[in-house]
C-alpha cells in the first residue's frame, strides 16, 4: 500500500486524521419536535415552541430517527446500543434557543463499527468507527444583512443529526476523501441522509495532528469545523500538517486550536479565543427517560437492511465480470446502480457497463437530467446492446441510434426497423461494393499492390461509406483483404 | 347571604348545582375578595374581566345540565403555569413582560373541566425559595400575621395565601422541594405534591425537571381530590409523563383505615425538634391508632443527607434551565450591548434575583469540568439511596407520617433566614426527601402552635398511590377539627 | 474542596452573569459554605451504588414522524425583544 509520506529537508513526517461528520436525518418532523424539517422555506416558519425554547417547553423523541440512527449504525457494521442516554450539552449560542443542545455523551445510541475503504493503488483500508450518537441541529445566523445586527432563523433548529465520529486511522487525504465518499454512498443507499455537503446536510470536522514517520505517538491534533466538502476536507489535511510540520521544525509546538478552514486559501486561522474555555457541563437530560431498544426492534431493522454499496460491487464483480473500478463508479450510487441492474439483465453485462458509463453518462450530463429522468430506459439500453452483441447492427451504427433513443425514448429494434439501420452482413452484398470500389479505383489498387498496405484501410473506410455505414466492418475488413491480395 | 367564598370547593359545587346562587355571583364575589386583599400581594396578574366571562359560560351550563367537574369554580393559578394570552412572570422582572401564546396542560385541563382563573398567584422567583421573598413582584403576607407581617411559605406563597383569605376558591401550585406543602402548612391549607410523572410538565416554567411536580392547593382534603383528578393525567408532549389511570380520588375519602400500617422515621425526631412540632406529630399517631391503624417506627436512615443531595440536583438542573432567558426571543432584553456575551450578561444579571443567581452559580458549579463526579453524580448516588430507604420502608408500611416543617410561619425580612442562605435550605428538610424520591405527599393542617400559628402534619405515600393518602388525609382533617380562618 | 476568586468568575462566566469586583470575595464565601454544608456527603461510600438517572424507571417513549408543529411565525415572534425582517435580532456576531 502506498504511504503518504511528507518529506522536508529536515525529515519524514506522517499525518493522523479522525473525523467527525454530521449528518442530517431525513424525516418528516424534527428529532424532539414536530416541526417540518423541510429545507428553504421562510424564516421561523418551521419552529414549534418546542424549538423556540420557550418557557416549559419539553422534547419528545422522533421514532424515525431512532429508526434511521439504528439503520445506519447497521451499514457501519457497528454495533447498535440497546441503552442509550441523551444528555445536556450547556453551551450559550444565538443559534441554540434553550442555551444546550440535547445529545448523546455518554451512552450514544450507536458503539464501534468500520467501513472499508477503496483507494486508487488497488488497496483496501479500513476505518473504524468510534461511535455515532443522535443530536439536534442548531438554527442559522445570518450575518450579512446588517452591519451591526446579526438575525436568527430557528428553522434548522431541531432537526436530527447523526454525528459519526471515527478513529484516528487516517493516514492520507486520500484517505479521508475517499471514506467520506464511501460514507455518503452508504447514507444515500439507506435513504437515512441526503449526504449534500455543499447544502449542509453533512458536515465534516476534520481532526490533524502529525508524527514522526514510523513512531506510534500522538501529538498535539487541531480541529477545523465544518469543512464543506470533499475536495476541502483533502485540502485542509494536507495544508495543516504542512503548517504543524512547519512549527515543530521551527523548534516550536503546536497548540490544540480551533481553526476555521479558508476555502479560497486553502489555509486554516485560528478562530477567536475565548476568554475562558468551553465547559459543556454534560448531564443526563432529565426531560428524557433512557432509551432502551429490543432484541426483536433491533432484528426487524436488520431484516429491512438493503444491499449496500460493497455488497452489490462484490457482486456485480463476481456474477457479472465487471472490473472492480467499473463496479465501483456504478455503485457508488444506489439509482445507478439499480438501472444498470435492470439494463444488464439477460444481455452483456460489461457492454452494458461501458456504454452507461460513457455514452450514456456523457447524454445526461449534457442534457442536465438526473438518470431517474433519462429518455432511455434502461430495458431499451440493454436491447441495444443486445443488438450490438447479436451483430444486427456495428457499434458505429449503434452510436447514431443511442442518440436517437435519447431524443425520442423509442425502443432500438423501432429505431433500427424505421431507418432500415441493420448491419449488412451478407457476404455476396458486401463484396459486390469491394469490387465497385476496387474497380473506380486502380490507382490505389496498384499503390497497394506496390507495397503500401495501409492503404487497405482506405478500402474499407470508402465500402463502408458506400454501404452508408451498414456494411460489418470485420467482414469488410477480411473480404477487402481478400480481394486485394488476390 | 352568608360569605360563600368561605365554602369549599365540593360544598361551591353543590350549591352552584342546588342554585343557591349563581356562577358570576360566585365569581364576582372572589373578585371583591381578590382586590380588597391585594395588601396580601397574592396576586401578580388580576383576570377579572376574563373570569366573569368564564363565569357566564358556566352559569349556560347550569343552565343546560352540562356540567363539568369544576363547573365556575374560581381559581387562582401559580404564575409559573403558562396561560396562554395572559401574562405569565414566574415573579421574574425576566419574564415580566412575557404572554404565553400556548396554555399549560394541567392548566388546560382545569379550563376543560370548566373552572374559572381568578388571576396568577405570585412565588418565590422561579420557584426557588422557601418563604416567597424572592419574588420580583415583593413578598406575600400569610394572613395569619397578626403584629408582624409573616411569610407564607414557598415558593407557592402567592397560592397558599389566596385560598387562606379566600381570594379563590382553591389554587394550582408546584412542588419541587416542598413548595406545595410547606406554604399549606404555613397558612393552614391542605396542598398535594403528587408523585413524579402524575400531573404534565408541559408548560410549566421549569425550575428542576426530574423533581418539578403540579399539585392543588385548597382548603380541605376533599377538595384536593377532586382539584387533582382534574389536573393530573398521562401527557404525550410530556416524556416523563406517566401513562396510569388517574383514580377517582374522591371516592377514596371514605373507608375506614383499620390495620392499615402508618410509619413515622426515626430520623425526623433529631434532637432539638421543636417540641409543639413532635408533640402533634404524636398527636396525630393517636388519632390515627383510635381509628384502628398500626403505627410503628421505621427508619429511612439517609435522611440526614437528603437536603446536600437536593442542593446540588435542583441547582444544577435548574442553571441549565434558565439558561433561555437570555434576551433574545422573549422576555426582558438590557440595553447597551456591544456584543452577544454582553447581551447575556447584562440581560441576565439585571433580569435575575438574587437567590435565582446564587442556584444558577452554584448549579453551574456542581456540573464543571473536573467536578461533576463529586457532586452531580455523588448526588445522583445518594439519591437512589434515598429513594431506596423508602422502597425498602414501604415494605413494612402502607403510608408514612411525619411533620411537614420545622418550624412555623417566620417574619418577613427574618435575619437569620437573609443573612445565611442556608438557614432557609434547613425548613425544607422534611420536605425534600420526597422529592427526590418521587412519591406523593400531603399536607394537611393538625393545629395551631401557642403562638397561634398553623401546623401541618406530612403524609407521604407509596408511587402512584395517592388514595391511601387521601383516605388517611380525611380521617386526620376529621379527628384534628382544625378551624380555617 | 474551597474555591478561589478565579473560579467565581469563570463560574460566573459559564453562567452569564456578572459578579462585581467588589462581590467577588463575599460570594466566593457564600459558596464555600454552602459547598462545605454539601460535602457531607462524601460521608457515605457510594462505590457500587448506580446513580438514580430517572424516577419513574420507564423507557423512553416515541412519537410518531408526523409534521404536528410550526407553521405559527407570528406567535414565535410576538414576545421578541427585538425581531427584524421575520428574524430574531441579536448584536453582530463575529466568528
Amino acid at each position: 500500500m502506498a504511504e503518504y509520506i511528507i518529506e522536508t529537508a529536515k525529515g519524514k513526517w506522517e499525518v493522523v486524521v479522525g473525523l467527525e461528520i454530521h449528518c442530517q436525518i431525513i424525516s418528516k418532523s424534527k428529532i424532539f419536535s414536530g416541526a417540518s424539517t423541510e429545507f428553504g422555506d421562510e424564516p421561523n416558519t418551521n419552529v414549534s415552541f418546542v424549538d423556540a425554547g420557550m418557557p416549559g417547553m419539553l422534547p419528545t423523541l422522533n421514532k424515525e430517527c431512532v429508526h434511521q440512527a439504528v439503520k445506519t449504525g447497521l451499514g457501519l457494521n457497528a454495533k447498535i446500543n440497546k441503552y442509550s442516554e441523551f444528555s445536556r450539552k450547556n453551551y450559550f449560542y444565538a443559534d441554540m434557543p434553550t442555551d444546550y443542545q440535547i445529545t448523546q455523551f455518554r451512552y450514544p445510541i450507536v458503539g464501534e463499527g468500520s467501513i472499508s475503504v477503496d483507494l486508487s493503488d488497488g488497496s483496501v483500508k479500513t476505518i473504524g468507527i468510534e461511535r455515532m450518537h443522535i443530536e439536534q441541529d442548531a438554527g442559522k445566523s445570518i450575518h450579512d444583512l446588517s452591519p451591526t445586527k446579526s438575525f436568527i432563523d430557528l428553522n434548522r433548529a431541531g432537526v436530527g443529526l447523526m454525528e459519526i465520529v471515527t478513529k484516528p486511522d487516517f493516514r492520507s487525504p486520500e484517505e479521508a476523501g475517499a471514506f467520506l465518499r464511501k460514507l455518503r454512498s452508504i447514507l444515500r443507499y439507506l435513504g437515512t441522509c441526503d449526504g449534500n455537503m455543499d447544502e449542509g446536510s453533512m458536515r465534516c470536522d476534520v481532526n490533524v495532528s502529525v508524527r514522526p514517520y514510523g513512531s506510534s505517538e500522538f501529538r498535539t491534533r487541531c480541529e477545523m469545523k465544518n469543512v464543506n466538502s470533499v475536495k476541502f476536507v483533502m485540502q485542509a489535511i494536507e495544508n495543516e500538517a504542512k503548517r504543524h510540520i512547519e512549527v515543530y521544525e521551527n523548534g516550536g509546538q503546536v497548540e490544540q486550536e480551533t481553526r476555521q478552514f479558508d476555502p479560497n486559501t486553502g489555509l486554516t486561522k485560528v478562530m477567536r479565543k475565548k476568554e475562558f474555555a468551553h465547559d459543556y457541563r454534560y448531564f443526563p437530560e432529565p426531560d428524557l427517560p433512557p432509551l432502551i431498544l429490543s432484541d426483536e426492534y433491533i432484528n426487524s431493522v436488520k431484516a429491512e437492511m438493503i444491499e449496500l454499496p460493497d455488497a452489490k460491487k462484490q457482486r456485480f464483480v463476481e456474477t457479472m465480470g465487471l472490473t472492480a473500478y467499473d463496479a465501483s463508479v456504478l455503485c457508488e450510487n444506489k439509482e445507478n446502480a439499480d438501472f444498470f441492474e435492470k439494463a444488464a439483465a439477460g444481455h452483456d453485462a460489461k457492454k452494458v457497463a461501458n456504454w452507461m458509463m460513457s455514452d450514456f453518462f456523457a447524454m445526461l450530463n449534457k442534457k442536465h437530467l438526473d438518470i431517474s429522468q433519462s429518455p432511455v430506459s434502461p430495458e431499451n439500453l440493454g436491447a441495444l446492446v443486445e443488438l450490438i452483441t447479436k451483430e444486427v447492427i456495428s457499434g458505429k451504427i449503434a452510436k447514431d441510434v443511442f442518440e436517437i433513443m435519447s431524443e425520442t425514448g423509442e425502443n432500438p429494434e423501432k429505431i433500427v426497423e424505421e431507418k432500415g439501420l441493420k448491419q449488412v452482413t451478407d457476404t455476396s452484398a458486401i463484396e459486390a461494393i469491394i469490387n465497385q470500389v476496387i474497380a473506380d479505383n486502380p490507382d490505389n489498387v496498384a499503390a497497394y499492390k506496390a507495397g503500401k498496405t495501409n492503404l487497405a484501410g482506405w478500402f474499407v473506410g470508402q465500402t463502408l461509406k458506400l454501404s452508408q455505414g451498414k456494411a460489418n466492418p470485420q467482414i469488410v475488413n477480411k473480404l477487402v483483404k481478400e480481394k486485394l491480395d488476390n | 347571604m352568608s360569605d360563600i367564598t368561605k365554602l369549599t370547593v365540593h360544598e361551591t359545587l353543590k350549591a352552584l348545582k342546588n342554585k343557591e346562587f349563581s356562577a358570576v355571583e360566585l365569581t364576582e364575589a372572589y373578585i371583591k375578595n381578590m382586590e380588597n386583599g391585594r395588601h396580601y400581594n397574592a396576586y401578580i396578574t388580576e383576570c377579572a374581566d376574563k373570569a366573569r366571562e368564564q363565569a357566564k359560560v358556566a352559569d349556560k351550563n347550569y343552565q343546560s345540565g352540562n356540567i363539568r367537574l369544576l363547573e365556575g369554580i374560581p381559581l387562582g393559578i401559580k404564575d409559573l403555569f403558562c396561560t396562554k394570552d395572559i401574562r405569565t412572570t414566574a415573579a421574574s422582572h425576566i419574564l415580566d413582560n412575557f404572554v404565553p401564546p400556548y396554555e399549560s396542560t394541567v392548566t388546560q385541563n382545569l379550563l376543560n373541566d370548566g373552572a374559572v382563573f381568578l388571576g396568577k398567584l405570585n412565588l418565590d422567583e422561579f420557584a426557588m425559595g422557601g418563604s416567597n421573598e424572592t419574588s420580583y413582584f415583593g413578598p406575600v403576607i400569610n394572613p395569619w400575621s397578626k403584629d408582624k407581617d409573616l411569610v407564607p411559605g414557598g415558593s407557592s406563597g402567592g397560592s397558599a395565601t389566596a385560598v387562606a383569605a379566600n381570594m379563590c376558591a382553591a389554587s394550582t401550585g408546584t412542588d419541587t422541594g416542598g413548595s406545595i406543602r410547606e406554604p399549606a402548612a404555613f397558612c393552614g391549607c391542605t396542598g398535594i405534591k403528587p408523585t413524579y410523572g402524575r400531573c404534565s410538565r408541559y408548560g410549566i416554567v421549569a425550575f428542576a425537571s426530574s423533581l418539578d411536580q403540579a399539585g392543588p392547593i385548597a382548603k380541605d382534603v376533599e377538595d384536593c381530590a377532586l382539584l387533582l383528578k382534574s389536573m393530573a393525567g398521562f401527557d404525550e408532549k410530556d416524556s416523563t409523563s406517566c401513562e396510569i389511570a388517574v383514580p377517582d380520588y374522591v371516592s377514596s375519602l371514605t373507608g375506614d383505615i383499620k390495620g392499615l400500617v402508618v410509619g413515622m422515621p426515626k430520623e425526623y425526631r433529631p434532637e432539638g425538634l421543636n417540641p409543639e412540632v413532635a408533640s402533634y406529630w404524636d398527636k396525630a399517631a393517636e388519632y390515627l391508632r383510635a381509628r384502628g391503624a398500626i403505627v410503628k417506627e421505621i427508619s429511612l436512615p439517609h435522611t440526614k443527607y437528603a437536603l446536600a443531595t437536593y442542593y446540588v440536583l435542583a441547582p444544577a438542573e435548574a442553571s441549565s434551565n434558565l439558561a433561555r432567558y437570555d434576551g433574545i426571543r422573549y422576555g426582558f432584553r438590557a440595553q447597551g450591548n456591544g456584543n452577544l456575551d454582553e447581551l447575556y450578561i447584562n440581560t441576565r444579571t439585571l433580569g435575575f434575583g438574587k437567590e435565582v443567581k446564587r442556584r444558577i452559580m452554584i448549579g453551574t458549579y456542581v456540573l464543571s469540568a473536573g467536578y461533576y463526579d463529586a457532586y452531580y453524580l455523588k448526588a445522583q448516588k445518594m439519591r437512589r439511596l434515598i429513594h431506596d430507604d423508602f422502597m425498602k420502608a414501604f415494605k413494612q408500611c402502607d403510608i408514612i407520617l411525619t411533620p411537614t416543617s420545622p418550624i412555623t410561619a417566620f417574619p418577613i425580612g427574618d435575619e437569620s433566614m437573609l443573612n445565611n442562605p442556608i438557614n432557609m435550605y434547613l425548613n425544607d428538610v422534611f420536605t425534600v426527601s420526597v422529592n427526590l424520591a418521587g412519591l406523593p405527599a400531603l399536607s394537611l393542617p393538625i393545629g395551631l402552635s401557642s403562638d397561634g400559628l398553623p401546623l401541618g402534619m406530612q403524609l407521604i405515600g407509596k408511587p402512584f398511590d395517592e388514595e391511601t393518602i387521601f383516605k388517611v388525609a380525611a380521617k386526620l382533617e376529621i379527628d384534628a377539627k382544625f378551624e380555617r380562618k | 474542596m474551597a474555591i478561589d476568586n478565579e473560579t467565581v468568575k469563570r463560574v460566573a462566566f459559564l453562567s452569564r452573569l456578572k459578579v462585581d469586583d467588589d462581590k467577588i470575595d463575599a460570594t466566593k464565601e457564600e459558596f464555600n459554605k454552602i459547598l462545605l454544608w454539601i460535602e457531607e456527603l462524601n460521608e457515605i461510600n457510594t462505590d457500587n451504588v448506580e446513580p438514580l438517572i430517572s424516577v419513574n424507571d420507564v423507557n423512553l417513549r416515541v412519537r410518531d414522524d408526523e409534521v404536528t408543529a410550526g407553521n405559527c411565525r407570528k406567535e414565535i415572534l410576538q414576545n421578541a425583544p427585538s425581531a427584524e425582517y421575520d428574524y430574531f435580532a441579536v448584536p453582530k456576531v463575529v466568528e
